[in-house]
């Protein structure tokens, strides 16, 4: 294994020194799902300040190694890492933006947001407990809608995936028998359905599967015209998932609870919550060995926060509220420091 | 005879006068050893690097890792079992749709096939080896499973439910157009040109003299085929579809879309299930720690099925050879 790793970042490295690149620029690697936003921002930034990001889409899983590796400035993860890991490999954590999961479905006749179903209800068709539309429960929160009496094909992401993660915890908090069964993973042991690979696999199979349900990145539903579920969110009300509904997810949240702000934004208290928002998050080295590049990766984010909210909105992304942005920066200056003990972080 | 005895000694002659310069074959000598060599070097460094890199999982595991079902990636529960059957059924689906497909557009195209229309068929199927696997899972995906899902899946579904046997084997739960047939469609699909054209070639090597011959003493097409060419060409023909399985079970992108991806084991074979390659292309990414050592032990167990499966097909062919 690690052995692995270092071919892995041998190779990396190969790669980074073979690029020309002005000595300014910056490497980050992991989470697909914010590359899209980050690959914006970076080309904003370049163009305002000369310097460049080099950021490697390769997973959350692979992020969290190469910033463990050292063997980038900055890694990316959909998955907090807990205050343990954090400790034990000195690294600090913050988030970037936030995202919606939504529930997409393919019935006859139903648009969307006409379909209406509680967390407990998302969870015991996922697990073959519900598997016909004509479900009693689902009848009775959806009276006026028309629902046929056919099998439920449940689709899931079938690569480990930080999506399937957020969509898991989510489930776990609304149901016990699914806390107990199958967690919150990346990947889990689905007990019914099918796997579509990537958000475009999943889109493409609900599209053209009948009776199927699934869940993607709330861009995706909306770039694919899919129908998505009205769900219902802890204040016992039926949000509109959209960038104003996961901002109010955020709103509310305590992000002091875990370290790292490494808190899940699902099932978050409030009438406008969308009940399945979750952030993506950056982890960098507090000890930094090359306190100037770490440097500039701070100075990149803050450039973000500051400028790249319309960037990431356009791309049905939310931007983090201002206080938690205030409380990110402090973290920064207070928690990084170079080997004379001086802030890296300057305000 | 005496042309002949002629030629040798005139050839013996200008070996004599020519002086030999042989500081080019020991260097060619050796070089070809050393790319041979090479070969089996790779082959052991990478069985050498699966099983180190597997081996926490085996320990872990023992042999429960290959007959388990149980694939929990939140537990930490790893077993093999389902990935294992799912590659195996899925070639050998291939195998049976695709190697009497192949033989007969062999057969067509060196004996019965019109001279004009031999050109166009032949580069049709060694075009169909050049397209890549991912444009077969899109097609698979997006144009073949909705098509058979609603003209295959749901009409036979509804005839046999029920029915003992046939009601299992071909009932679809789920009738998406993915599963196991479908993975085995796609993948005899992609095995035909690779079986074809190694058959084709073998059948245009033999003797014409052979087959005239028997048309000779008033053999039909068909008795020429079944009882010339098709012996003379068995042991080669073996080869060819050897070849071919080792496509289908070594086949990742392509089944990864159609096989609708699911840790189940089931009888229907309408049912998503999964192979070794579609779970590797699958979990690798985001894999870490007993998953990821999971992951190679699964890349060394699918070694070790290839390595049985081509070991079995030597066996056969020495079998056929000896008779």
């Amino acid at each position: 294994m690690k052995f692995l790793s270092f071919a892995f970042a041998a190779g990396l490295a190969a790669s980074i020194l073979t690029t020309p690149a002005a000595a300014a620029d910056i490497t980050g690697a992991g989470a697909t799902f914010p590359f899209p936003v980050y690959a914006k921002w970076a080309e904003a930034y370049k163009k305002e300040t000369g310097n460049g990001l080099n950021y490697q889409s390769i997973g959350s899983g692979g992020g969290i190694k190469q910033i463990q590796a050292k063997t980038v400035d900055f890694g990316a993860t959909d998955a907090p890492l807990k205050g343990a890991d954090l400790d034990k490999h000195g690294l600090l954590q913050f988030p970037t933006v936030m995202g919606g999961v939504v529930p997409v479905v393919n019935i006859a006749g139903v648009g969307p947001g006409q379909l209406k179903l509680t967390g407990e209800i998302l969870a015991d068709i996922f697990q073959g407990k519900i598997a016909k539309w004509s479900d009693a429960r689902i009848a009775k929160l959806n009276e006026g809608v028309k629902l046929p009496d056919a099998p439920i094909t449940p689709v899931y992401r079938s690569d480990a995936s930080g999506t399937t993660n957020v969509f898991t915890t989510y489930l776990s908090q609304v149901s016990e028998a699914w806390k107990a069964d199958l967690g919150a993973n990346a990947a889990v042991n689905w007990p019914v359905g099918q796997g579509g690979k990537g958000n475009e696999g999943v889109a493409a199979t609900v599209k053209q599967v009948p009776n199927a349900i699934g869940y993607v990145e709330y861009a995706y539903a909306k770039q694919n015209n899919i129908p998505y579920v009205l769900l219902q969110n802890k204040a016992g009300k039926f949000p509109v998932p959209s960038d104003k509904s996961f901002q109010a997810a955020a709103a509310n949240a305590d992000w002091n609870a875990a370290p790292g702000f490494g808190i899940s934004l699902t099932d978050q208290a409030g009438d406008e919550a969308w009940p399945i928002t979750a952030p993506t998050f950056i982890l960098v080295h507090k000890a930094p060995a090359k306190p100037e590049q770490t440097a500039e990766v701070l100075k990149f984010f803050a450039w973000a926060y500051k400028n790249g909210d319309k960037l990431a909105s356009d791309l049905d992304y939310v931007p983090l509220p201002d206080n938690v942005v205030a409380m990110i920066e402090s973290a920064w200056a207070k928690e990084i420091k170079d080997p004379s003990g001086q802030p890296v972080y300057k305000q | 005879m005496a042309a002949l005895s002629e030629r040798i000694s005139t050839s013996t002659m200008q070996t004599i006068r020519r002086t030999p310069k042989t500081t080019f074959d020991p260097v060619f000598r050796w070089a070809s050893c050393a790319s041979a060599v090479l070969v089996l070097l790779v082959l052991a460094g990478i069985l050498g690097s699966m099983v180190y890199g597997g081996w926490p999982a085996f320990r872990e595991f023992g042999f429960g890792f290959v007959t388990s079902s149980v694939w929990n990636v939140g537990k930490e529960e790893f077993g093999a079992w389902v990935a294992i059957a799912g590659t195996l059924t899925s070639a050998l689906i291939a195998l049976v749709i695709g190697v009497p497909i192949s033989i007969g557009i062999a057969i067509f195209l060196t004996q019965l096939c019109p001279p004009w229309l031999k050109r166009p068929v032949s580069t049709t199927v060694e075009l169909l080896a050049a397209v890549p696997s991912i444009i077969y899972g899109m097609w698979g995906l997006f144009v073949f499973a909705p098509l058979f899902a609603r003209y295959v899946q749901m009409p036979v579904s509804s005839l046999v439910e029920g029915m003992p046997i046939l009601g299992t084997v071909l009932y679809a739960r789920v009738p998406s157009g993915v599963g196991l047939l479908t993975a085995g469609i796609i993948l005899a699909i992609m095995i035909i040109p690779f079986i074809a054209s190694i058959t084709r070639d073998i059948l245009d090597q033999i003797p014409t003299i052979l087959r005239e011959s028997a048309y000779g003493i008033g053999c039909t097409t068909w008795e020429v085929v079944r009882h010339v060419l098709l012996p003379q060409a068995g042991v080669s023909i073996i080869g060819a579809i050897m070849l071919g399985l080792g496509r289908a079970l070594g086949e990742t992108m392509a089944v990864t879309f159609v096989i609708g991806n699911a840790n189940r084991l089931s009888l229907s074979l309408f049912d998503p299930s999964s192979t070794i390659a579609s779970r590797i292309a699958n979990e690798f990414n985001e894999a870490s720690d007993l998953h990821f050592n999971a992951l190679l032990a699964l890349g060394c167990i699918l070694f070790l099925v290839t390595f049985t499966v081509l070991v079995l097909a030597r066996l056969l062919i020495a079998r056929m050879r000896t008779r």
